[in-house]
This record gives C-alpha cells, sequence and structure tokens, in this order.
C-alpha cells in the first residue's frame, strides 16, 4: 500500500472518529452516549488550547497534557493526517480541482505570499493571551529595587551620545531620539496601565478544532438529527446557529478558491505546527537527482510549499502527495535538507510582528473598555453552574460548545455579543428555548468542559450539601417577578405555574394569597334564598364563576363572610351550599365578587437561578419571572443581599 | 450558433422571423396563462380555524368493573399492590392474554425516587411484571415530564424499572403528539395529546403518587393526566379544576393506582428534601378515579371541598367522591 493511501485511512480514521465523540456527547445512560466516552480527546491534543491556556493561567488542565504528544511526535502530521477539519478541507478541495487540467493545480496549489497571515493570527491570539502574564512579569520588574534608576541612566546616556553625534548626523540622530521618545512613552504606558492588561483566551475563535467541534455539535448534528430523530427527544436548537454554521460552510466553500484554504491562509493551530517544524527531525526534501519539471510534485501539493523548488518546511502538511506522485523518485522524507533548498520559517516581517504582537497586548484592555468584565456587566449573562468569575472564565474558555452539546435540557447557547466580543460563542445560558431550567441534579458540563473554564464541581457542591453545606448552594442569578406581566400581578388571574415548578425545599417561590374584587365585582343583591342569590349589574358570563376561585363577599355590622362560589348564571350565584350565609343576606345589600389569587414573590435567600420557572411560565412570549445574574455565585461583586 | 452568427452577419431571413416570433408568442401565452393560475386576487385570509384531524382516547374501563375500591394499610408497595389486587380479583380480571398495556406514570421531575415526587419504581416494576404474567402482549410506560424528559426517566429510575421488567419506555418525542378535543370541554380543544403511545393500546392504568399541590390542592391519579398534554399546557392553571375534570373526562383507564405509602405533605409537587414527606402507608387500587383521588385527599389532611375538582368531576358523572359509597375492601399487610 502507498503512503498516500496510509494516509487516506487515517484522515478517514480520525474524522469519524471525531464524528463519532461528537455523537457520543448526547447525555444518556446507552453505550452510544456519554458513559466515559473520551470526547474530548481531540481539544486535548490540541496544542493551541494547551499554549493558550498556560499562557492565560499557568496550568496546563487535566486532558491538556495530551497536547504535549501531538506537539513531540505529531507536529504537522497533525494537519495532514489526524485533523478532522484538515480533513474536511482537503476533500472539498479535491473535488473543487477533480477532473480539472493539471495547470488549474499548479495555479492554486503554488504558494501565495499571503499564507503567512495565519502566522500574525497565531502571534495576535498568544500576545492577547499573554496579557496577564505581562503584567505579572511589569509587575515583578516594577518592584525590583534600581529598575527604574538604571533604565533612567540607560535612556539619559543614550540620549547623551544621540545629542553628541547631532552635528554631524542630524537626520539619524532626530530620528533616534525621536525613537527614544517614543520609547519612553511606551515604558511609561505600559507601567502605569499593568492593572488594566488582561489576558482573554481568543484562540478558539479560530482554532480548527474547537472551530470545528462547535460546528458540527451546534449546527451540523441538529439538523441531521432533525431528520432522524435519534440522538435526543425534542428538537435541539443553538442560538446564532447561522452565524457559525456560515463560518463553518465559508471556510469549507473557500476551498473552491485554493485547496486547503483555512489551512494555508487561517489556521493558527496549523502556524504553530509551522513555526516548531523547523525543528522536525525527517522532513520533505529533494535528492539531486535530475528533475525534469514536471510539476506533478507543486500540483498535488496540500499545503504549497512548492516541493520541487525551495521547499517551505513551515508550510508542509505531510501529505506526502510529492513523494507519492513523483514518478523520478527525487521526493524524499529524510533527514537530510533538500537538494533544492528549503525554507524554515515563515516570512514574516520584523515591523509586522511588533506591530501585531503589541496590537495583540493591546486589543484586551481596549475590548475590555466597553465595561462587560466591571461595572457594565451583563445580567442577561448567566453562566454554567461552576462557572469562574468573568474574567479568569474568559482566560480558559474556548468557544468549543461541548457544554452546549452535553446540556440534556439544551439551554447553554454560544453567545452572541451579550458577553462583548470577547465573549463571542462562550456559553450563555437561555431558558426559554430547552426543554427546562437547568436541572439541580446535573453536572454534565462542569465535567465535560475541557479547559475547567466551568469547573468540575461535585453534585455536593452544586447543591450545598455536606462538606458545602456552609457555603450553600451554587446560584446562577436570580428569578424577579415582573408585576406588570405576571398572570396573578397584573391581571388578576390565577396561575402560579413558577411557584409549583420551583425545584427546591423549601420554595424560593412562595406565594401571598390576596381576595381581590373582579371587575364590576360590587353587585346588589335583588333576591335571596338560602345559598342562591339573584343580583342585579352587568350580566355575569354564565358558570364564568363556577371554577373554584371566584368567592362572594358580603358583610354587615356583625362580621365579613367570604364564601365559594360554586355557580352563577347572568344574574344568579349559588354559594357553597355548605355554608349557610350567616348571617342572612336580604336583598338591598351589596355584595362583592372576588378572585382568590395566590401571587407568587421570590425569596432571594433560596433562589438558585435554575430557570426552571422561567422556562415554565405560561406567559410564552416576554416571561413573567426572568432570571437574571444578579447574586451569582460566581463573582461575589454581583451578589444582591446583605 | 451558426444561426446567430449568421444572422449577425446579414439580419433575418423570414423563415427564421416567424420562428422566432412564434417562439416568443408562446412564451408571453405561457407566462401569461401561468401568471392566471396563480393569481390571487384576494391575498391570504384569516388563520383557519378547522384546525388538524381531531382525536380521541376511547374508554379503556371494563364494563362491570365500575366502583371497586380497595385499600391496603402497609409500607410494602409490592406486597400491598400484590393484596389489593387479588381482593379486587387479581390482575386477571382487568389484564387479559394479549392485551396491550399503557402505564401512565408520574415522572414530572428529574429528582431521585427517595424524594417522592414521582412514581416509585419499585411498584411501577412489580405492575409492570403483573401484567406481563397475566398474559398482557406488551406494556407501554410513557409520559410527558415538566423537566428534560431525558434527565427525568433516568433519575427516577422509572426508565430502569420500566425495561428491567420488560416494558417498553416511551419517550415524548415531538411527532407524538395529535390535536384532541375533549368532549364538551371548554378547555381542551384542538390541543396537543401525547397519542402516539396509545395507538393499538387497550388497556390503561394510571399511576401516581399522592402529593402537595399549591395551586390546585393535591396532585393525584386526575392531575396525572396533565402529562398527557403537549403544548403551552401550563396556561391552563388559570383554570385549574376544570382542566383537571376536563383531563378526567379525557381518560377513562381501566384502573388507577394511587399511592400513598409515602406522601408530599408540603412544598408539592416537586418537594426535594425528606422533610416534605410522611409516611403515610396507604396504597389505593381503584376502578374510579374520583373515589380514589378523594380518599387521597385524607391522606394530605384535606377535606374534598378544599379540592373543587373532585366534586366538577363527581358532577360530571365520572365516579363518586363518597368513596365509602363504594364499600372499600380494606386490608393490610405486615
Amino acid at each position: 500500500m502507498n503512503i498516500v493511501n496510509v494516509r487516506r485511512i487515517s484522515q478517514a480514521f480520525f474524522l469519524a472518529l471525531f464524528l463519532w465523540f461528537c455523537i457520543v456527547g448526547t447525555f444518556g445512560q446507552e453505550w452510544w452516549q456519554l458513559r466515559g466516552w473520551p470526547v474530548n480527546w481531540f481539544l486535548q491534543l490540541d496544542p493551541l488550547t494547551a499554549l493558550g491556556t498556560v499562557l492565560t493561567t499557568g496550568t496546563l488542565y487535566a486532558g491538556l497534557a495530551w497536547a504535549i504528544v501531538a506537539t513531540l511526535f505529531l507536529g504537522r502530521f497533525f494537519c495532514g493526517w489526524v485533523c478532522p477539519f484538515g480533513s474536511m478541507h482537503q476533500a472539498v478541495g479535491y473535488l473543487g480541482r477533480r477532473a480539472k487540467p493539471l495547470s488549474h493545480s499548479l495555479r492554486v496549489n503554488s504558494h501565495h505570499p499571503l499564507q503567512s497571515i495565519k502566522y500574525y493570527l497565531l502571534l495576535f491570539l498568544l500576545a492577547a493571551a499573554s496579557g496577564s502574564l505581562l503584567a505579572a512579569g511589569i509587575r515583578i520588574a516594577w518592584g525590583v529595587p534600581l529598575v527604574i534608576p538604571v533604565l533612567a541612566a540607560v535612556g539619559i546616556i543614550l540620549a547623551g551620545v544621540t545629542a553628541r553625534r547631532f552635528q554631524a548626523q542630524r537626520k539619524k540622530a532626530a530620528g533616534i531620539l525621536l525613537a527614544l521618545v517614543g520609547a519612553w512613552t511606551v515604558l511609561a504606558f505600559f507601567f502605569s496601565v499593568d492593572r488594566m492588561l488582561g489576558a482573554s483566551l481568543l484562540t478558539g475563535l479560530l482554532d480548527p478544532i474547537p472551530l470545528v467541534h462547535r460546528s458540527v455539535n451546534l449546527v451540523l448534528l441538529p439538523l441531521a438529527d432533525a431528520t432522524i430523530q435519534k440522538l435526543s427527544v425534542s428538537q435541539r436548537y443553538t442560538e446564532g446557529a447561522w452565524l457559525i454554521g456560515s463560518v463553518f460552510a465559508g471556510a469549507l466553500l473557500l476551498n473552491l478558491v485554493r485547496p486547503r484554504f483555512y489551512c494555508r491562509f487561517v489556521c493558527p493551530l496549523g502556524a504553530l505546527f509551522g513555526v516548531i517544524s523547523r525543528y522536525s527531525v525527517w522532513r520533505i526534501g529533494r535528492t539531486s537527482g535530475e528533475c525534469t519539471r514536471c510539476g506533478v510534485c507543486d500540483a498535488g501539493c496540500e499545503g504549497a510549499c512548492e516541493p520541487s523548488s525551495r521547499v517551505r518546511i513551515h508550510e508542509c502538511v505531510l501529505c506526502m502527495n510529492c513523494l507519492n506522485s513523483c514518478s523520478h523518485d527525487l521526493i524524499t522524507f529524510g533527514t537530510a535538507p533538500s537538494a533544492s533548498g528549503q525554507l524554515v520559517s515563515p516570512d514574516m516581517s520584523r515591523r509586522g510582528f511588533v506591530l501585531t504582537l503589541v496590537s495583540g497586548v493591546a486589543v484586551v484592555p481596549a475590548m475590555r473598555l466597553g465595561g462587560y468584565t466591571a461595572k457594565n456587566w451583563n445580567p442577561v449573562l448567566i453562566r454554567p453552574p461552576g462557572s469562574l468569575s468573568e474574567i479568569d472564565f474568559l482566560s480558559r474558555c474556548i468557544k468549543c460548545g461541548q457544554c452546549m452539546r452535553v446540556c440534556p435540557t439544551n439551554i447553554i447557547h454560544p453567545a452572541g455579543l451579550q458577553a462583548g466580543f470577547e465573549g463571542l460563542w462562550t456559553p450563555v445560558l437561555n431558558f426559554r428555548i430547552g426543554s427546562s431550567g437547568c436541572q439541580m441534579n446535573c453536572i454534565a458540563c462542569c465535567h465535560v468542559c475541557p479547559t475547567a473554564a466551568i469547573r468540575p464541581i461535585s453534585l455536593d457542591e452544586k447543591l450545598g450539601r455536606n462538606a458545602f453545606h456552609e457555603a450553600g448552594p451554587i446560584r446562577l442569578g436570580t428569578a424577579f417577578v415582573d408585576h406588570g406581566r405576571c398572570l396573578p400581578w397584573a391581571m388578576d388571574k390565577p396561575c402560579i405555574v413558577c411557584q409549583e415548578n420551583c425545584p427546591v425545599s423549601p420554595k424560593a417561590i412562595h406565594v401571598k394569597e390576596h381576595f381581590v374584587t373582579v371587575r364590576d365585582g360590587i353587585r346588589v343583591v335583588t333576591a335571596a334564598a338560602g345559598s342562591v342569590l339573584d343580583t342585579a349589574g352587568t350580566p355575569l358570563k354564565p358558570g364564568g364563576l363556577a371554577t373554584g376561585d371566584y368567592y362572594l363577599r358580603f358583610g354587615n355590622a356583625s362580621g365579613e363572610q367570604r364564601h365559594l362560589i360554586f355557580e352563577n348564571t347572568e344574574r344568579g350565584i349559588t354559594v357553597d351550599p355548605g355554608f349557610s350565609p350567616e348571617p342572612g343576606i336580604s336583598a338591598g345589600e351589596t355584595v362583592e365578587i372576588q378572585v382568590r389569587l395566590q401571587r407568587p414573590q421570590v425569596d432571594p435567600d433560596r433562589c438558585i437561578g435554575c430557570g426552571v420557572c422561567e422556562h415554565e411560565c405560561p406567559v410564552s412570549g416576554k416571561r413573567a419571572i426572568r432570571v437574571t445574574a444578579e447574586n451569582e455565585s460566581r463573582n461575589r461583586k454581583h451578589s444582591l443581599l446583605l | 450558433m451558426t444561426g446567430i452568427s449568421s444572422e449577425n452577419e446579414r439580419g433575418l431571413n423570414r423563415r427564421e422571423f416567424i420562428l422566432r416570433t412564434c417562439k416568443a408568442g408562446i412564451a408571453a401565452a405561457a407566462a401569461g396563462s401561468l401568471g392566471y393560475l396563480l393569481h390571487d386576487g384576494l391575498g391570504p385570509g384569516p388563520p383557519s380555524e378547522a384546525g388538524d384531524a381531531q382525536v380521541s382516547l376511547p374508554d379503556f374501563s371494563i364494563p362491570g368493573f365500575e366502583g371497586k375500591l380497595s385499600i391496603v394499610n402497609g409500607m410494602d408497595r409490592v406486597k400491598s399492590v400484590h393484596l389489593a389486587l387479588k381482593s379486587l380479583g387479581g390482575i386477571e380480571a382487568f389484564v387479559k392474554k394479549g392485551d396491550r398495556v399503557l402505564i401512565k406514570v408520574n415522572a414530572a421531575f428529574a429528582t431521585p425516587p427517595i424524594l417522592s415526587a414521582t412514581s416509585n419504581p419499585e411498584l411501577l416494576g412489580e405492575v409492570v411484571r403483573l401484567c406481563l404474567a397475566a398474559g398482557a402482549a406488551s406494556v407501554v410506560v410513557t409520559d410527558n415530564p415538566i423537566n428534560d424528559p431525558g434527565s427525568c426517566f433516568a433519575l427516577t429510575g422509572i426508565g430502569d424499572a420500566a425495561r428491567s421488567a420488560g416494558a417498553q419506555l416511551v419517550f415524548p418525542r415531538d411527532g407524538f403528539f395529535r390535536a384532541t378535543t375533549v368532549a364538551g370541554g371548554t378547555l381542551i380543544r384542538d390541543w396537543p395529546l401525547l397519542y402516539t403511545p396509545f395507538e393499538n393500546v387497550n388497556k390503561v392504568i394510571g399511576m401516581a403518587p399522592v402529593k402537595d399541590h399549591h395551586r390546585s390542592g393535591a396532585s393525584m391519579i386526575m392531575k396525572n393526566w396533565y402529562g398527557l398534554l403537549g403544548g403551552r399546557r401550563n396556561i391552563f392553571h388559570q383554570n385549574i379544576h376544570d382542566v383537571i375534570m376536563e383531563l378526567a373526562v379525557m381518560v377513562k383507564p381501566t384502573l388507577v393506582i394511587l399511592d400513598g405509602v409515602t406522601t408530599m405533605m408540603t412544598n408539592g409537587p416537586t418537594g426535594g428534601s425528606l422533610s416534605d414527606l410522611k409516611q403515610t402507608g396507604t396504597l389505593i387500587v381503584s376502578t374510579d378515579q374520583v373515589a380514589a383521588d378523594a380518599f387521597g385527599a385524607s391522606l394530605l389532611g384535606r377535606s374534598i371541598r378544599d379540592l373543587p375538582f373532585i366534586l366538577k368531576a363527581e358532577s360530571m358523572g365520572l365516579g363518586t367522591s363518597d368513596f365509602e359509597s363504594l364499600h372499600p375492601i380494606r386490608t393490610s399487610v405486615g
């Protein structure tokens, strides 16, 4: 079997494995459901996720150690042989250039200078992730005595030396002085704003493994399952699926412009592997034999690394097409450098490098000027149980959508811009869309999260039991009754569905009983016979007062009484015959028709913000009881109570 | 191609002119007719009131077995249900060989069985086994829970109990609901009903625990039929007593089993704490759902006057609230 077929088998295997892990991300007890399948394996194998979280947190969480294996032993083999997104691109790219002449393949598979964009993207994302590390470094430097005097002295000496040369080389010296002023300004800026520097893990936006997980989990599987209805009991939804789906479809369609477009121009993970490929022992190269310049190797090249001339090692995805197709056996995979020369490092300009680095560091404080992580925190941003406080959360979440996939009630959704741009596609709870609220006895999202942005909490911790009794349950937020929309509050209609469904014991939603006189409910008795009264006034809806919720109130000097209405006609009202109206009512007296209302109230000490009430509220448009993130456990600054 | 290039050189000849005008005429006529066919001068009218084809559940009760009530005292549900059924003539009196049985459980909440917010799995398993032993061809267990169905059937133990006893567990899938209208009803009209599991079924058993319920006063057998409705059924809470009565009109079961071995006295119907529960040690098996609920009210310490839905159901002729008039068979185990 030739090497290319081995590669194809490997790609098919890992793509199938990846899709299988997406499918078994279903919450449940069947063998094909989430029962210990390593559903995060591809994410854990991803060195960009590992490196990103190491930069933001200084730790390598749990299974992310797999990334070391990928880095040391796979390297660029990951792109050509393992990456499920890469395999999809390769397949679409193949379809796009099938039956086209060799010249077409030669053109689209030639190296394009803009392929260096991905290295800038990688640098930008890593720079954005390193803000807190940088701030810590600045703080340490700031804390060392002599640092400032030494820096000042060096600056003054440099300025002095330049000034001495001013006479001789006016232009150059002026430039150096300007540069020094600039450097001082930047230094001063960094020293004074190190508080503002922050880390934000944005790699997940473009990192292919989270991207493909997100797309399959949140768009492809719900679409596929809508037809086969096997994975879930009811249709699963994804808020903002259009954007995730468009990015995915767009990335795939770009293969028709150039094969492996995403891999060549965008993929920051490929860029990371490209950068480290210079240390690889075995590489693609050419022997010194005579080449007929047939171009077959260049035409089939997946990475556009031009093996026929100076092969670009950093672009090579080790597809082995050149090795296989050269009819003169001039291409080798070995330790010797290519006879026609090789390029091992990406072509980045020094200026571009510095500019990207600075922009990456600066973008996080710039994004946070929106105040989403400070005073302007968004109350609709309800994070899954066990989520870290917002800044720590943003420094870990890779937007892979695993929590959204596993959530049995389908309430975790990718955020749009609720959490600012850096929170795009991070998990946020939506209690209207799923099959219930957050289920009390479920901690699936906490345990599936590959980066511990949602901490692996225990049920005891979630519910505030046993060792966590003192701490109390984890609160996602607090429910608020909207008195302008709630049926018993606003419209005098009995309801309390929210109270019924509150899963906390004792219930966080309790009711206060009110007897309210209905519209046109004050009536004059025209005749009375036992428990049957005849009244004057607007005709009543026959039977309308017989629901068991309406009462007749009457009273005189000797006291007030209220009796359940049993039956009514347009004028006649029958009260519960079990009670004889004592003292009796006589014609001419006034009675009031009242409805017994139980009006819901939320006890913020007990409410955990699970959202079951919001989900069940019969005011189905904008709910009359809604959870916001007030009092959420993950951020003490959002606490509500004394 | 040659035609066009030659035209460019020398203009149209007569034959070409006629051919082209004919084509244009046919195209214009075709477009005109299509436009005429598709023309809609009125636009859409108001939404259709016709609704979907309605389904309704047949009467599953057995003639001649009306008004049977057995009350067993004891803490062992398995022994109690055996004894109760025996006193009513055995399960064979209700489930015949080849019958296809549906058991409507209460699986409303994703809580463990110890909290008694849902049907007891041990009792369910035993009833399934009894039905199969009596020769039932199939036993279906179903509910449309309030919380997430998957979580509910898993956490309540109902899923495992049903499957291991040999029953078929049916989830409330989207396509399983059909529109129903309760005869004479004012509330349940053209409303989605969990109908597919009932197709080909000829016996129905209702099985529910006795629970406190703030809005209606109590959640027992009749309230449990709520779990057969789909859609945004919560709006019926505005008129809870009438909707429970209509539910009892909608379902005429073969047998009901009301589990008052443990009663949820407070914080219902979700409960959530052992302190909400009281050991009341009573199991009721009846063919009269109104009588069963009327007896169940006493376990909650409530009078029938507190529960208008019972009197409403009685006035519809669905059963009697005066359960003593049925001469209940009282026994006890252990």
